[in-house]
């Protein structure tokens, strides 16, 4: 590891227990050079994540960190935003922990627009638990628990922030590091909630369910299925059809939750 | 020249879990695969993009030695 990093890592703990290729080390490492370009206090820094292969990645991170239970790091990074607004709250969440179990804390933390940026460790499986379908697999997918292919449709994650209320909304991946690395950092720098769907890789699951159990080959197929934001914008439905839309999305200044908040308090004390 | 001398790649075994990314996804080929693992075997080619150390999943990779030095 680059000497600069190693403040930023438990390094006692690692090598990390995730699998050879695995996406969540490339984005973890990722998350960590963001915060280190920005050169952000490392002490006002509070890292929180569920439960899942993803939510291990603050326990690998010399930060204040917080590993919670399945679904609900959005409410305890609301509690702990709340309790002190001084800190730059990052959630680490998986695709099943955020969209599934998770999915209500998630619209209403984006609703309320609070000061928090959640990176969705998004490999569209559950891995830990051994390759279930999340709400995050898409239709025609293979999973353990769907072996003749899934029939839901999944969520478009960035659009259904966006909706709730999210203002900082943008998508990047595994493969595409320097650009993921801005976004992080564009998202770290946004005062409200900021969401980054972040793509990545379990090729021990949906891999091997997929017939692209090498990391290799599932880092090749994120390769080709991605087009950049701007170029999707002239496709038609048809033509969008199995492609991953990556880039930023969506970005507005509002009024922001631990702000308000502040002021209520204000009032009351005034009793006004 | 003497930059050239003192560039180096790092690829720290005792990390590496061997998956393969590197060696595929450089540019120029810089890496050789032996038995699986990473092997630089191609440095002058190198345009030090350091694509392989920020997709390394174990952080096994560390690019460049010059301006350490
Ligand atoms: C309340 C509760 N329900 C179910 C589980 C079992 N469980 C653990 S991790 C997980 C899914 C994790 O998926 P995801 O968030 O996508 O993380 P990944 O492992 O894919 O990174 C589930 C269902 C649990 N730990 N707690
Ligand atoms: S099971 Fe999948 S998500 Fe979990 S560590 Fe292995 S590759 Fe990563
Ligand atoms: S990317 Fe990292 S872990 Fe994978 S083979 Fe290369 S050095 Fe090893
Ligand atoms: S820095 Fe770029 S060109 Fe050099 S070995 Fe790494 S990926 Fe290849
Ligand atoms: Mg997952």
């Amino acid at each position: 590891m680059r000497k600069e990093l190693e403040k930023y890592f438990r390094t006692e703990k690692l090598p990390h227990i995730w699998c050879p290729g695995c996406g969540h080390g490339i984005l973890t490492g990722a998350v960590v050079r963001a915060i280190d370009n920005l050169k952000l206090d490392q002490g006002k820094i509070c890292i929180v994540s569920g439960i899942g292969c993803s939510s291990r990645a603050p326990g690998y991170l010399n930060f204040n960190t917080l590993h919670t239970t399945h679904g609900r790091a959005l409410a305890f990074a609301t509690g702990i935003k709340l309790a002190k607004p001084e800190l730059k709250v990052i959630v680490l969440t998986g695709d099943g922990d955020c969209a599934a179990i998770g999915g209500n804390h998630f619209i209403h933390a984006c609703r309320r627009n609070i000061d928090i940026t959640t990176v969705v460790f998004n490999n569209n499986i559950y891995g830990m638990t051994s390759g279930q379908y999340s709400p995050m697999t898409p239709q025609g997918a293979f999973a353990t628990t769907a072996p003749y292919g899934n029939i839901d449709r999944s969520f478009d994650l960035c659009k259904l922030a966006q909706s709730a209320g999210a203002t900082y909304v943008a998508r990047g991946t595994v493969y595409h590091i320097p650009q993921l690395i801005k976004l992080i950092e564009k998202a770290l720098l946004h005062k409200g909630f900021s969401l980054i769907d972040a793509i990545s890789i379990c090729p021990t699951y949906f891999g091997r369910k997929n017939k692209m159990s090498s990391p290799v080959r599932m880092m090749e197929f994120i390769k080709d299925a991605c087009i950049p934001a701007k170029n999707a914008e002239k496709l038609t439905k048809e033509e969008l059809a199995g492609k991953i839309v990556i880039g930023e999305f969506y970005e507005e200044f509002a009024p922001e939750y631990t702000e308000e908040y502040a002021k209520v308090i204000e009032k009351a004390r005034e009793g006004k | 020249m003497m930059a050239e001398k003192t560039f180096s790649i790092h690829v720290n075994d005792r990390a590496c879990k061997r998956c393969g990314i590197c060696i595929a996804f450089c540019p120029k080929k810089v890496f050789s695969s032996e038995n699986g693992k990473p092997v630089v075997t191609n440095l002058e080619a190198c345009i030090k993009c350091k694509l392989c150390e920020l997709r390394c999943p174990d952080y096994a990779i560390v690019v460049g030695g010059e301006e350490n030095e």
